[in-house]
């Protein structure tokens, strides 16, 4: 019922975006923004081609690459402060100015060091990712009711013990939602790297579109990431939801 | 000052001192990245020369508008979305997903809709800000407390005076998160878009300080960037705590 309702629900909105859509493209012209169904048209014919497929790629396993690094130091740095309560309380405002900095004032740093290459995109879309990551992993930690370790304490759990019994258990919900949030960032970062200064990858191809003036393939590669991006986000969201209604 | 901020105080200066010394030693070659004391002195002399002047106004300018439209469409929005439950339930699942998208990915095509000016950066500017400020809308709205509209309905009053004389001191602690929320963001849309494409503005110069390698130029921009956006947010931060405390809200 409610399931069936939810969907519904994301039905309008696809159908609403959609007729805003249109109505944008009966607005302003097709040449400028052509409308869903051309759009539609031309991506069924560009994604199983060459090029679309080469570009996804480059793009994937730089996310791939940008991803482990997120999760894998947002994860330390998170555990580390959250264990550590002086390190936390001396790190979070850090942290925090460093989360709503516009990290891409930094990408000329980045690339004077790395070149053109893989490794900067990875390591740009890895400094979006870190930080909720990071910042989510410490106040999971931190809100660990006190109960569940006393009643560890009482039960004589070894270290490794209470580490996959009750910490791990107690925090996976809200560390979720922080590689939830990484994972997003950590894409956009990529984006945003290769639409700057790249050869490959789907941010360079909508640059190249838009300057090209083909409106059709721009729209599609934009569709394509849309989508991927809000099924990767609904799916762990679901996962998080799953792990709140049993803890 | 507390202890723990002394010592956050220490970190900051030992990690600045230690990136001014691997530059100044040669570990890191000048033409990376300069030492942090010559981006000051390159900022002090760009301020006082003038010659960004006109770019620095330009951006913060938008970075405002952009802030301005996005606080007042999105209180708007979200008030209106609020009166209607059904309307809210449908869009609950496009608010999940939105800062999901990298929304940026639409630039170009405002760019060809809007040609290359300030429209679409002030566009991207309030795409990325308003929705933080239409949700945290809703989220005033929901928590001022029941017994209020009772008060109101006791003495008889209108809806708008209800809603301007009640709902909106009640709300307002959380209104303010979505201030300052949606200055950041509409911060972020508006430097990222002037970099990845703009007739001008800090993010172009910056960009195309990197394509001349003028670094003295880049590092001291960046460093201005860095200050406003730092100075600016932590004042949103200070003056969204201190109301939460004062509504005793106490939030992490």
């Amino acid at each position: 019922m409610i399931a069936t309702r939810r969907a519904a629900d994301t039905t309008i909105i696809l159908i609403v975006l959609l007729l805003v859509w249109q109505a944008l493209h009966q607005l302003v012209g097709a040449t400028a923004l052509p409308g869903p169904v051309p759009t539609l048209a031309y991506l069924a014919k560009f994604v199983p081609s060459e090029r679309f497929a080469e570009n996804a790629w480059a793009t994937l396993v730089c996310f791939f690459y940008a991803l482990l690094l997120s999760y894998g130091i947002g994860l330390a740095i998170g555990v580390w402060m959250g264990i550590h309560r002086l390190s936390g309380a001396v790190g979070e405002p850090i942290l925090l100015s460093l989360y709503t900095l516009p990290k891409v004032t930094l990408y000329p740093v980045v690339l004077l060091i790395f070149g053109l290459s893989l490794s900067g995109r990875v390591t740009f879309g890895a400094m979006h990712g870190v930080l909720p990551v990071a910042l989510l992993t410490m106040s999971a930690i931190r809100n660990i009711p006190p109960v569940y370790l006393k009643s560890a304490r009482t039960l004589h759990l070894s270290g490794w013990q209470m580490i996959l019994t009750v910490l791990f258990p107690a925090t996976l919900p809200e560390i979720v939602a922080g590689l939830r949030i990484g994972l997003t960032l950590t894409l956009l970062g990529v984006l945003l790297a290769e639409m700057f200064a790249a050869k490959q990858g789907l941010g360079s191809l909508i640059i190249n579109a838009m300057q090209l003036m083909q409106a059709e393939e721009m729209l599609s590669v934009a569709v394509v990431l849309f989508a991927f991006a809000a099924l990767a986000n609904a799916l762990l969201l679901w996962i998080e939801q799953r792990l709140h209604r049993r803890a | 000052m507390s202890r723990v901020g002394w010592i956050r105080l220490a970190v900051l200066a030992i990690a600045i001192g230690l990136l001014e010394l691997c530059c100044r030693v040669g570990l890191i070659d000048q033409r990376v990245v300069i030492p942090p004391s010559e981006m000051a002195v390159a900022l002090g002399r760009l301020l006082i020369s003038g010659e960004a002047n006109e770019q620095i106004v330009r951006t913060f300018g938008i970075v405002i508008v952009a802030a301005l439209i996005s606080v007042v469409a999105g209180f708007a929005l979200g008030a209106v979305i609020h009166a209607l439950p059904r309307l809210r339930q449908s869009l609950d699942p496009f608010f999940a997903t939105y800062y999901a998208v990298p929304i940026f990915i639409f630039y170009p095509v405002m760019i060809v809709i809007f040609g290359l000016s300030a429209i679409p950066i002030v566009l991207m500017g309030v795409a990325t800000a308003i929705v933080a400020m239409i949700i945290a809308t809703l989220n005033g709205l929901d928590r001022v407390p029941q017994v209020l509209a009772k008060v109101a309905r006791v003495h008889r009053m209108g809806t708008i005076p209800t809603a301007l004389r009640l709902k909106l001191p009640a709300a307002a602690p959380h209104l303010f998160t979505g201030v300052k929320l949606a200055v950041s963001y509409a911060f972020i849309g508006v430097i990222a878009s002037e970099f990845i494409l703009a007739p001008a503005g800090l993010g172009r110069v910056i960009s195309d300080a990197y394509t001349d390698f003028n670094n003295r130029q880049m590092y001291a921009l960046m460093l201005l960037l860095i200050i406003v956006a730092t100075v600016v947010n932590m004042f949103l931060h200070v003056v969204d705590q201190r109301w939460a405390e004062r509504r005793g809200i106490a939030k992490p």
